[in-house]
């Protein structure tokens, strides 16, 4: 999937992958695309929760190995 | 700015004394709602640590100023992030040290008795996810049943005690948590016991718990006989420990009976359920004292923190034991069941040995309450 920017989170343990994003988010234009990546298994169920509490869509989860890929449209 | 920790054994001791706390629990809705810190005199709050990012104004307001605060998240991040954020607002907020992980990991070592001809019954109680295991001790021995994951507490304890642990037994092959039992007798040299129709599928030896079979521990002699008792799984049996008490593993708790259907035969094991429940227990003395594999709800624990009721109390109190119905008795135990615990198939496998998780992994597996129950 194509994204216009793309997030660096691994490594980060929670609250981090959840506080870069949102900080990336709000630098982008509602539509955009934003992909990232995190090794924090309990980014999948914040990230899922987050998105929808924010107004974003989550678009797709890839999980390939340790690595765990959100793409994310801003609402 | 240093906001301080509160430990989950404090937690415990507060949950088991009926202290009053107030939980500001920032995982999110769905975790909260899975899975919290239970207790009698707690009160809760639940918002996320994302919706907080841009300040703490919101749930001040919320917080009482009579009550201790504690701040609680999966692992412990956020929940200091959140606890520094309310003292920066001049509130004085702890965090849970480990977050609900080290909460699900926490046991607490209960005196349940003194036996017969000298010796002591612990009980551990894994609080945050309602598992019993326990250690009977006597004359520099000592005898473990249903052990978790949590191996060094065992080992630790028995050495406090003097005790050198000989036997080691699992009830069942559990679905819900690893089992510490084939780690415990490897440290100790400890025999391990499984009950054989449970463990067709593991790749390890153990001796074989069958019905009958009787061990001592010290030179008090303290017997456990080994009652077979299937319905939970096929190979469940219970134990007769100084002929005083019950252990019965996952097949009855003090308010509920075990479910039939995590090993996938519900239907072929309701009957078995029910035949160990009501012919071969109703056969047992009354004055047995009962202690199950699992609590569900913090009402079940007495004053001091333990979970264990007179078989005879249990007959006349719990529903579970007192359906005449055979038909109504099937249909409670295989329909409109509760969600089956967090990746039990893997916790299974993990339990005969066909998979060797690494210990981040194992912990991931075991978030969550026990779920091996039906009310």
């Amino acid at each position: 999937m194509n994204a216009d920017k793309v997030l660096d989170a691994k490594g980060l343990a929670c609250p981090m992958p959840i506080v870069k994003t949102r900080k990336e988010m709000k630098d982008m234009e509602s539509g955009q695309i934003l992909e990232i990546l995190a090794t924090d298994k309990g980014a999948k169920a914040d990230m899922t929760a987050w998105a929808k509490s924010g107004g974003h869509e989550l678009l797709e989860i890839e999980e390939a190995g340790d690595v765990l890929k959100f793409w994310i449209k801003k609402g | 700015m240093t906001v301080k920790a509160m430990t989950a054994k404090e937690v415990a001791r507060k949950v088991i004394d009926n202290e009053p706390l107030f939980i500001l629990d920032v995982r999110n809705g769905d975790a909260f709602a899975d899975w919290k810190i239970e207790g009698g005199n707690i009160q809760y709050l639940n918002t996320p640590y994302f919706d907080l990012l841009d300040g703490v104004e919101e749930v001040v307001s919320e917080l009482p100023k009579d009550r201790d605060i504690l701040v609680v998240c999966a692992k412990e991040g956020s929940s200091v992030m959140v606890a520094e954020m309310l003292d920066e607002e001049g509130v004085d907020a702890a965090y849970l040290e480990g977050g609900m992980k080290a909460w699900s990991e926490h046991l607490e070592p209960v005196k349940v008795g003194d036996l017969k001809n000298g010796g002591e019954l612990y009980q551990f109680v894994r609080i945050g996810k309602g598992c019993l295991s326990y250690m009977a001790i006597s004359d520099g021995e000592a005898a473990v049943i249903d052990a978790t994951r949590m191996t060094d507490i065992f080992l630790d304890f028995a050495q406090e005690k003097g005790a050198k642990i000989k036997h080691v037994f699992d009830t069942h092959l559990h679905a819900d948590h690893i089992s510490g039992g084939r780690g415990i007798a490897e440290a100790t040299g400890a025999t391990y016991y499984l009950p054989p129709a449970d463990a067709e599928e593991v790749v390890f030896d153990y001796a074989e718990l069958v019905n009958g079979l009787e061990v001592a521990i010290g030179d008090a002699k303290i017997e456990i006989e080994a009652l077979y008792s299937p319905g939970h799984t096929i190979g469940s049996t219970s134990f007769i420990v100084d002929d005083q008490y019950l252990m019965t593993g996952d097949i009855l708790f003090i308010d509920s009976i075990g479910r039939p259907d995590l090993a996938g035969l519900a239907e072929d094991w309701v009957g078995d359920l029910r035949e160990s429940l009501y012919s071969r227990y109703a056969e047992l003395a009354d004055e047995l004292v009962v202690l199950p594999a699992h609590f569900m709800i913090m009402d079940e624990l007495n004053e001091n923190g333990s979970v264990a009721k007179k078989l005879g109390d249990l007959f006349k109190e719990n529903h579970g034991l007192n359906i005449e119905d055979e038909q109504e008795f099937r249909d409670m135990v295989t329909k409109n069941l509760p969600p089956q615990p967090n990746a039990y198939q893997d916790i299974r496998s993990t339990n005969m040995g066909k998979i060797t998780p690494d210990e981040e992994v194992q912990r991931e597996m075991e978030i969550g309450p026990n779920r091996c129950a039906v009310r």
